[in-house]
């Protein structure tokens, strides 16, 4: 995907039309021909094969077989695929069905209806491994974690079953035609082509002599295993760390005429051993394709070459397999003369790859090595059998410890160093042990150099630190279960408490979901704008028709979708949206300039797998920008063709499209449109009572009080259900030591009063004298100048004519200024910033009425 | 009651993990935090709350935007030690790794947090409320659960608030009002000053607490402390008018006398600008009289230098024996100090263009102030005083 990415990739056929249509004026292909320039390799994709397509997010391919290829009358290159379902394509609310632990290898037979099976031929990508097993078998060794997946199940959309008969194989043919083709074409498809360097160093590498006794090792583990996994395992932890530079060392001392090219390194030697794994492909497509090779190894003469390439990738692997590796490095010396001229098929195959690669060697006796390498490999055959089954035990064992491993790692940031670790070693084996699938081999010999050896951390395992998940911690104590009635009763009062229904809202709930639910069936995309004032229940309506929607989605009513929710007063900046909903969308995270263009190229081009988006987003008015381009490009994706998009936009003004957006902007927003009216008091009443349900800690007139009294207002149920649970606490607190009883109209009264009572008298009568007088003054003078507005100075003399009149001290200029200050504070008054002293104009910030009603004792 | 009303409040946050949202309102210096601190140590005292409770202060005059506030909160809540050496990279990263972490507990398993909002009418500025309505979205919604206070001394808070925030907040308001009278001012004047049980040297206490006790009944010291009592009821006021009166106190005047306080309450109750009136010279003065005639003529009209100037001519020419003539620029000098003074302000800003001399000013005095400062003034020329009582008493 790298290079594929960097560089500009050739798409052309392979080999003649098989048939053509002339009326459709189609003509259809057996293989596709990908030429990447950069890297100069060229692979061949036929019919049958398995190939990852280019998703919506690079970092998570689809699978699919190639089922047709034909060009169109347009030019246009098109392939009919049989897509294959990751896990991470099918909703989490239907993992649940699977019943057991996937791993990211597996995947399922897709048989969902909706997809495009039709697909254009330049998001192939490359081809991988696709191997069906049987619902029991146990996931095979050599499985690389990018390059093949395995199948075990097929997946419709709404329940998983085993892979049927006739599917399996289908699939199982289709395996073995794509790895026999792929082998056979070795000898006359460019497959990879290898850097002329290469070839001297295999010159070199030939030289090099150090077979190694995988029999030996083989046995050994099996011992192993048999003796205590679990040591094991924990010791080839142990060992990991050092046993790799040590093993390394004595390869390089075993072969000191290549320590002249020191720089050949453990990769290159990776790709020699895949290439000539993909040779060995078309007898098992699993786990043993190594054995089959090992084996045949062990009978080959010691001059071999490609040997101590093996056992130097196998040293790689082994070393993590196997603590005790000591029999293996002994076992060299005693293997050397237990030769056959099988190594020199797989070199000569060497010879063949790169060559052709150069096209120089294309006639060499292309048919003899598979062919030979059979009969080798039918022979040990049973051998492998036996062998295979421990070994994938073994290797089961590893996988999971593995998993496991960087499970913790993930869910603690703290034991993440040593995980590190200990992971990487780990994924390295697998990374090493996966080069045998034959589909592999050619993008391994792309990716190896940066992957195997280089990069250890690989990208994609510890991702821990980043997305730490930051937690509040958890509590010392157990939360306490309500007591009384009335706390009960507070406790569904509480805003945040969810209602098992919102009464009241039938009608826009129905329409809401009228409105998702068919553009859901169309597959159309569109926007729906809601208002309404505060607390008039607009976002709960949504998420329950979301909860409803994603309900007759898992009962199969409805084509499933995706649910993002974007508020706009979450955001820090109205272009953080793109960000927000791309995170939500696919996982990643990018600025929001690219999160932009990203989110475009989803909703404009047609994706073939995408499912439904449903987005909903809150507080919209917070999202305008002065270009609103971020309004523009959220109303303009549902119209697109491709988009599948439907916005529901929530905001508090009726008017809003109207009022602040641009023409282009509302004519896309367009007129589906839904306003939530304040809630009448019967309909509070109704809320109140539905949330109690039916228990006695309400007066009924007590209800009816509050919620007429809110409606009356505001009409808002966050303030209606503030006001019960305020009335609750007052109820509790006059009944301390009585009998706990009711709520009751004077407590509700109560906390009516201290709810909505304006603070301002009060505060004035607590004023303190001079600040009483300093109020009046500024009312005299307001009536002498018949202004609302007075300078400090003019309401100073009035002060002192007030104090002279009561007889008291007047107080100093410094004093009234703090006196004004302080009332200015209080927002008594409106006082203008004190720079100005003397001229500092005052207003009053209440009415001259109250005042005087306040002052008036 | 209002004790018992926060105590309450914040006990169920702890124990039963209900959120709620609470405004703390009175003017300054009513007890605002005393309350709340008083409460939190009530709180404390309660294992289960102890152990229970994640406080998180805030200051609407230290976090002066969301983003400050956010890391301050992050810090607060020790949620750095999971994020680790990374950088916050931005504000949008912070939030949303702020709100990620409060929206991950729910109310039974998570520990509360109690945010206290100092100065938090100053929040209320910031932009969109972002940090305001996320605080009250969370507590009123099934999360972490969280008791949001605000402290605010404005009266008009909840018109600030957006409506939508508004919306969120459950209007909880506790108003502290000083409704105190004069008898519980004295009492709280005498426990100010008085001297705590554990006193080490208790003879001293004793004589101590004794003299005190006499102050309170004073007739002056009353007086006195009405007087103040008059002009503010903030609690404040008082403690620093009796700072002032205790630090005179030393070896060998042991003992607070009613003559202490009634110079500090002297001190602090200093005209300010009158004051610095004190320190003009004659030429100044001059000017300052010459500027409240130009005020009476004109009505608090602006003027500017040459008007004063013309003014002050004509009193030297009129009184020319008593008063030297000063050149024009030694008068611009003298003008130019009480500008910096800030006794005199220029209307507009000083531009580049406009002269000096044609500079629109206001004086910032009072008349009462000016007549007052020059009774108080050494030494000054009779004729000037004359003046400054009637611009036309020599006519």
């Amino acid at each position: 995907m790298n290079t594929r990415q960097q560089s500009k990739v050739i798409y052309s056929w392979y080999g003649e039309p098989l048939s053509s249509d002339r009326k459709l004026r189609t003509s259809r292909y057996k293989g596709i021909l990908i030429t990447s320039e950069r890297s100069r390799t060229e692979t061949c994709i036929q019919l049958g094969n398995f190939i990852l397509v280019e998703g919506e997010n690079a970092d998570q391919p689809f699978v699919a077989q190639l089922l047709d290829l034909y060009e169109d009358g347009g030019q246009q290159k098109h392939a009919v695929v049989q897509w294959f379902s990751h896990i991470t394509e099918i909703p989490p609310n239907k993992r649940k069905l699977l019943k057991r632990e996937v791993s990211p290898q597996e995947v399922f037979f897709d048989q969902v209806p909706g997809y495009d099976t039709d697909i254009a031929v330049e998001t192939i990508i490359k081809s991988v491994m696709v191997i069906p097993l049987h619902l029991g078998e146990e996931l095979p060794i050599t499985l690389n974690k990018e390059q093949s997946f395995y199948v075990k199940q097929s997946w419709d959309g709404k329940c998983f079953k085993a892979l049927s008969p006739d599917a399996f194989s289908k699939l199982k043919e289709a395996n073995k035609k794509g790895g026999g083709i792929s082998n056979s074409s070795n000898s006359f498809i460019p497959l990879d082509i290898i850097s002329p360097l290469k070839k001297e160093r295999e010159s070199v590498v030939r030289s090099a002599t150090k077979p190694k006794n995988v029999e030996l090792e083989i046995e050994s583990k099996h011992s192993a295993s048999k003796s205590s996994l679990a040591k094991e395992r924990h010791s080839q932890r142990v060992a990991n760390g050092m046993r790799t530079p040590t093993a390394r060392k004595k390869l390089q001392l075993n072969s000191p005429t290549r320590s002249s090219k020191g720089r050949l390194l453990g990769c290159e030697v990776l790709e020699l051993l895949d290439d000539d794994c993909d040779a060995i492909v078309p007898l098992e497509p699993s786990a043993n394709k190594r054995k089959v090779k090992f084996t045949g190894i062990l009978g080959s003469p010691p001059k071999m070459p490609c040997a101590n390439d093996k056992s130097k990738s196998m040293f790689d692997t082994a070393e993590h397999w196997q603590t005790f590796s000591d029999p293996i490095r002994l076992s060299p010396y005693s293997k050397v003369k237990d030769s056959s001229k099988k190594p020199k098929n797989l070199n000569r195959e060497y010879d063949i790859i790169c060559s052709i690669g150069h096209q120089e060697l294309g006639s060499q006796s292309p048919v003899s090595t598979p062919r030979s390498r059979r009969i080798c490999a039918q022979k040990t055959s049973a051998l492998i059998a036996e062998q295979v089954s421990i070994l994938n035990t073994l290797e089961l064992n590893q996988e999971e410890d593995f998993l496991s491993s960087s499970d913790s790692s993930y869910s603690s940031s703290s034991e993440e160093e040593d995980n590190d670790v200990l992971c990487t070693p780990e994924k390295k084996t697998k990374s090493s042990r996966m080069l045998s699938t034959p589909k592999s081999s050619r993008k391994s010999s792309v990716h190896t150099p940066a992957k195997t050896l280089k990069k250890t951390p690989l990208p994609g395992t510890p991702k821990t630190p980043r997305n730490a998940t930051p937690e509040i911690p958890r509590r010392n104590h157990e939360a306490q279960k309500p007591a009384s009635i009335l706390e009960e009763a507070r406790l569904r009062l509480h805003v945040s408490a969810i209602p098992e229904c919102l009464p009241c809202r039938e009608e826009e709930f129905q329409d809401i979901y009228n409105f998702v639910e068919s553009k859901l069936i169309d597959g159309t995309g569109g926007c729906m704008y809601i208002s309404g004032v505060p607390g008039t229940g607009k976002t709960a309506t949504v998420h329950e028709v979301i909860r409803c929607l994603q309900q007759a989605a898992e009962n199969d009513d409805l084509p499933s979708f995706q649910f993002v929710e974007i508020n706009g007063m979450k955001l820090t900046d109205p272009h953080q949206a793109y960000v927000q909903i791309l995170e939500l969308l696919t996982g990643q995270k990018v600025t929001a300039t690219h999160a932009a263009v990203l989110l475009a190229k989803l909703f404009n081009t047609p994706g073939p797998k995408r499912k439904t988006t449903v987005l909903v987003v809150d507080e919209l008015d917070l999202l305008w920008t002065r270009k609103q381009n971020v309004m523009y490009n959220l109303f303009d994706w549902p119209t697109q063709k491709h988009s599948k998009l439907i916005i529901l936009a929530i905001a508090n003004t009726m008017d809003l499209p109207e009022r602040i957006m641009m023409n282009r902007v509302a004519s896309r927003l367009g007129l589906t449109r839904m306003s939530f009216q304040p809630y009448t008091y019967k309909q509070l009443q109704q809320i109140i009572s539905s949330r109690l349900n039916s228990m006695k800690a309400f007066e009924e007139d007590a209800i009816q009080l509050v919620s007429r009294k809110v409606a009356a207002l505001s009409g808002d149920a966050r303030r209606c259900l503030d006001i019960c649970r305020r009335a609750t606490e007052i109820c509790e607190f006059a009944s301390h030591k009585r009998t706990p009883e009711i709520v009751r109209m004077a407590h509700v009264t109560e906390a009516i009063d201290e709810m909505f009572s304006s603070p301002y008298i009060n505060a004035i009568r607590n004023a303190s004298l001079h600040e009483q007088i300093f109020l009046k003054a500024i009312l005299a003078e307001f009536r002498r100048a018949g202004v609302e507005e007075a300078t400090v100075q003019q309401v100073y003399h009035q002060h002192i004519a007030l104090c002279r009149i009561e007889g008291m001290q007047s107080p100093t200029l410094s004093e009234i200024m703090a006196i004004c200050s302080r009332l200015g504070a209080c927002r008594l008054l409106l006082v203008e910033s004190s720079n100005k002293y003397l001229h500092m104009r005052v207003r009053l910030n209440i009415s001259q009425d109250d005042v005087m009603y306040a002052l008036k004792e | 009651i209002e004790v018992q009303h926060l105590l309450e409040l914040l006990k169920r946050t702890t124990v039963h993990g209900e959120s709620n949202s609470a405004l703390i309102i009175g003017p300054r210096g009513s007890g605002k935090t005393a309350l709340l601190n008083h409460v939190l140590r009530e709180l404390t005292e309660m294992k289960q709350v102890r152990e229970n409770l994640l406080e998180v202060h805030l200051n609407g005059l230290l976090q002066t935007n969301d983003k400050v506030a956010l890391k301050e909160i992050t810090r607060q809540l020790h949620l750095e030690n999971v994020v680790g050496d990374k950088v916050f990279g931005s504000f949008a990263e912070n939030l949303a790794f702020l709100l990620e972490a409060l929206r991950k507990g729910d109310r039974t398993s998570s520990c509360p947090v109690l945010f206290i909002l100092d100065e938090f009418d100053l929040f209320v500025h910031h932009k969109n409320q972002t940090l305001l309505y996320n605080l009250f979205d969370i507590s009123q919604s099934a999360q972490t659960p969280v008791t949001v206070i605000g402290l605010t001394c404005r009266q008009d808070i909840l018109e600030l608030l957006e409506k939508r925030v508004k919306s969120r907040f459950s209007h909880r308001q506790i108003y502290l009002t000083n409704s105190f009278d004069f008898k519980q001012y004295i009492r709280i004047f005498k426990e100010q000053l008085s001297l705590p049980a554990g006193f080490p040297d208790e003879s001293f206490a004793q004589k101590w607490n004794k003299n005190v006790q006499h102050l309170s009944e004073d007739k002056t010291v009353q007086d006195m402390l009405q007087n103040l009592f008059h002009h503010t009821k903030d609690l404040r006021s008082l403690n620093l008018l009796l700072m002032l009166a205790v630090s005179n106190v030393n070896v060998h005047h042991p003992l607070i006398t009613a003559s202490d306080l009634h110079e500090a309450s002297k001190q602090s109750r200093m005209d300010s600008k009158a004051n610095i009136v004190h320190g003009l010279s004659v030429l100044e003065i001059c000017l300052i009289i010459a500027m409240k005639h130009l005020n009476d003529v004109y009505e608090g009209e602006p003027f500017n230098f040459q008007m004063v100037y013309n003014e002050f001519q004509k009193f030297i020419q009129r009184k020319a024996h008593c008063m030297y003539n000063f050149e024009k620029p030694v008068v611009m000098k003298a003008f130019e100090h009480l500008l910096q003074l800030e006794l005199v302000r220029p209307i507009e800003r000083p531009s580049v263009r406009a002269q000096r001399e044609y500079l629109l000013m206001k004086l910032l005095l009072d008349n009462n102030q000016i007549m007052d400062a020059l009774q108080a003034y050494p030494n000054c020329p009779t004729d000037v005083k004359q003046w400054a009582a009637s611009s036309l008493s020599w006519l």
